[in-house]
């Protein structure tokens, strides 16, 4: 396959990816905020949110004060933020375009039809509709693409790049998140036993895992029991081990002679999380744990950039 | 209101151009009547309703182009038209006999000028005319290209006008665009209109991308047993980068970008995720003067340095090949008739529509006189831009040109205003005639083949002589009738 049709697919399914699980964070913020709780600590929940992704700095910028409406604009709708769903989306539009004759037409009309409907999306329309309504739409619109994907793309090398960048963006993704709220439950001025359930169930549900929760501890929800779910089970599809199983899985069909190094990487990354204890993702702290993770998955997407996708030079 | 009940008052504006439905009288030609019969039974309603779904399939579909100047993003549609043109099986045959003849005997003008120009040397054309134009390339002297085929994909426009005469308004040689369009059409019209396929017998044309890609293997470098394909594009902003992804994917290669070619050794390879792989044939949808920086443009980012060099050293085949301008060039159209006599011994069988050129101080001396009736084009000129169409400007227009014209007589053409055919397309108004024209798309490789019909153009403005795309013209359906 081309290097660059390489990069076109992965960036492609990495905007999808980011698009849904900014859906998804959103969704869970906007429900928080109609708890019963003081403005401060629901501006406080925005600001950690804004800073956990990185768009706090472009946020002030364009806005002074936080408040959830500005945050949810500037997060869904807003054009010139580069990291909004908006954007999310047009670049997932873009990529699939550059290698719209790789695509089945179904995965391309797809891709295409949700950037139609989302350039016609107006603020007025989701006042009206409710934001949750355009969470949803997203989130389905990710499903449909990711559905899409697997029932009609060849399993070669497109599928594997379409599938890579899936797994390594849903792995950061799913890292901050966690990151964010335990931070933001932890570091709370004072404890609030019935808020911080609501608190993790949110968070369960933000990635569909409140029913799974349920299903697999049978028990009281706690954080511990969150994030060892959400880190290291092998059969949660949004967890980080499954999500660098997975990452490892497709990095071996498309391996090559430089990969060497990248494979080995990735792989040790999945064997910690297969074979880690709980405890020991706690031992130097969450917070610890998680930063080293998204580093490492970083470094992951930088390798595999240089292993197949775009090369600098010849 | 059922669409034909103006039918009458429609009869009197058909009457005044060859119409390809409807005799003068207003009667429908005979291989129309199975399609009138149907209309008749259509509301007017429903074939609005059925206009709209498509433009929205279209769109859904990312059938869009580009337009120049527009801002990014902005993508159009080329107007559908629902009403197909018909064109009987006899005279498709004639016309395919014709156009065979043609694209050989252009075939045979570029071989023989890029090597002994016999042409030249029998009187035929005037050397000035070949070796100063800006289309003719130096670099391309004393190559051999396989199979001496230069032109390996030909889009011939042709016009039918006065009593149903064909004629060939441009052979166009170098990167003809729009076969997408003639797939995509008749795939809307029968997801459209399913009912009509079983009443009519229309020839297919969804084999194109198959008969092409066979036209291109069959032209890759000698001794090359599994010839790797693949299809070069400027990039995802070009106005035809649908047409480049279709035809990729149709024939089911790789749609490259010059940056994911290099050449190393007199040979071409992509980069890809296992490596570089070597490239055999390019169907390059690039122009000459952008593919290779290092022999052209230098300031080109499109194309691929050292290509030309391993493409003369036979190492890659260019489809079609540099330099194949200088035979599709305005001021070389009038000597096409001259070439079919002279490479081929035969009569041509498509007419040429009869050209002054405007270097010759006798022809410019009569243009001046007659420009309300001409139509003026731009030897170098292409896609409808920088042309007069005497009867439909103003005089103000038509002084402003006349003084271009003065300025420097060589760069133009004249031609009369022909009255073009008309085919009833569906407007605002209702059912009305409005100008139409045909590209068939012709390939050559071990053998000249196409698929029958080819894009009809329709100038969709009341009167407008200009069928292109970037004009405001549309498409249309093209049926050959089989017998």
């Amino acid at each position: 396959m081309l290097s660059r049709t390489a990069d076109h697919l992965y960036w492609m399914s990495r905007y999808v990816e980011r698009a849904e699980n900014l859906a998804r964070l959103l969704d869970v913020n906007n429900r928080m905020s109609l708890m019963p709780q003081s403005e401060r600590e629901v501006e406080r929940m925005w600001i950690a949110t804004l800073d956990s992704i990185g768009l706090l700095d472009a946020y002030h910028q364009r806005h002074e004060e936080v408040t959830p409406n500005d945050v949810l604009r500037f997060m869904t709708l807003d054009r010139d933020n580069p990291g909004s769903i908006f954007s999310c989306l047009r670049s997932a539009r873009e990529n699939a375009h550059a290698v719209r004759g790789t695509l089945t037409s179904e995965l391309w009309e797809i891709t295409n039809a949700t950037w139609l409907k989302l350039r016609s999306y107006s603020l007025d329309q989701m006042d009206v509709d409710g934001a949750e309504q355009f969470f949803e739409w997203v989130k389905m619109r990710s499903h449909q693409s990711r559905g899409c994907t697997f029932g009609t793309m060849m399993r070669d090398d497109s599928t594997s790049f379409l599938r890579l960048g899936t797994f390594v963006e849903r792995a950061d993704n799913t890292a901050r998140l966690l990151d964010v709220k335990y931070r933001f439950i932890s570091e709370a001025p004072r404890r609030d036993e019935a808020g911080e359930y609501y608190q993790w169930s949110a968070l369960l549900h933000c990635v569909s895992a409140f029913e799974i929760y349920r299903r697999v501890y049978r028990d009281q929800i706690t954080p511990t029991r969150v994030a060892e779910l959400l880190v290291l089970r092998q059969d949660m599809p949004r967890s980080l081990a499954y999500c660098m199983d997975e990452a490892y899985g497709w990095l071996q069909r498309v391996a090559n002679q430089r990969s060497r190094e990248t494979e080995r990487r990735v792989g040790e990354l999945a064997s910690q999380l297969r074979f880690g204890r709980v405890e020991d993702v706690f031992k130097g702290g969450l917070h610890s744990f998680l930063t080293t993770f998204i580093t490492r998955v970083n470094d992951l997407g930088n390798r595999i950039a240089s292993d197949f996708l775009v090369p600098i030079t010849s | 209101m059922s669409p034909t009940a103006n039918r009458k008052e429609a009869s009197a504006s058909y009457s005044k151009f060859y119409d390809e439905m409807h005799l003068p009288d207003g009667s429908v030609r005979p291989y129309y009547a199975g399609y009138q019969k149907w209309l008749d039974g259509v509301s007017a309603e429903r074939m609005a309703r059925k206009r709209q779904e498509a433009d929205a399939l279209f769109h859904r579909f990312g059938i869009t182009f580009a337009v120049y100047g527009e801002e990014e993003g902005a993508e159009r549609l080329i107007p559908f038209d629902v009403i197909p043109r018909i064109i009987p099986a006899d005279e498709w045959q004639k016309l395919a006999a014709g156009l065979r003849q043609r694209i050989k005997a252009l075939n045979a003008f570029i071989a023989d000028i890029y090597h002994d120009q016999e042409i030249i040397k029998a009187g035929k054309i005037p050397p000035e005319q070949v070796l100063s134009n800006a289309q003719y390339r130096p670099e391309m002297q004393g190559v051999d290209v396989p199979n001496g085929i230069y032109a390996a994909i030909a889009g011939v426009d042709i016009v039918r006008a006065g009593a149903g005469e064909f004629y060939v308004l441009e052979d166009n040689l170098r990167v003809p665009s729009g076969v997408s369009y003639m797939i995509e059409d008749r795939r809307m019209m029968m997801r459209l209109f399913p009912e009509l396929f079983n009443r009519h017998r229309v020839a297919p044309v969804e084999h194109y991308p198959d008969l092409l890609l066979d036209t291109l293997r069959s032209v890759a470098p000698k001794g090359v047993p599994d010839p790797n394909v693949v299809v070069l594009t400027p990039g995802s902003y070009n106005s035809a980068y649908f047409e480049h992804a279709f035809l990729a994917q149709q024939m089911g290669v790789e749609l490259v970008e010059g940056q994911d070619l290099f050449v190393r050794d007199g040979q071409v390879f992509m980069r890809t995720t296992q490596g570089p792989q070597r490239v055999d044939v390019i169907y390059r949808r690039i122009d000459d003067d952008f593919l290779d920086p290092l022999a052209f443009r230098p300031d080109s980012m499109l194309g691929v340095p050292g290509l030309l060099n391993a493409y003369r050293e036979g190492g890659v085949t260019l489809a079609n090949a540099i330099g194949t301008g200088v035979a599709d060039d305005k001021s070389i159209y009038p000597y096409v008739p001259d070439m079919v006599r002279f490479y081929l011994g035969e009569e041509p069988l498509l007419n040429n529509v009869p050209t002054y050129m405007l270097r010759k101080p006798d022809d410019l001396a009569y243009v001046l006189e007659h420009l309300p009736e001409l139509v003026v084009k731009e030897v170098h000129g292409a896609g409808g831009y920088g042309m007069l169409v005497g009867p439909a400007s103003t005089k103000a227009e038509i002084e402003a040109f006349r003084e271009r014209i003065i300025a420097s007589p060589e760069k133009y053409i004249a031609q009369p205003t022909l009255a073009l055919s008309t085919c009833p397309t569906f407007v605002d108004a209702g059912i009305a005639p409005r100008h139409i024209d045909l590209r068939p798309f012709v390939l050559s490789g071990n053998e000249v083949r196409f698929v029958p019909g080819g894009l009809t153009r329709v100038a969709l403005k009341d009167g407008s002589l200009v069928v292109n795309s970037s004009q405001g013209g549309g498409t249309k359906d093209t049926w050959v009738l089989e017998a």
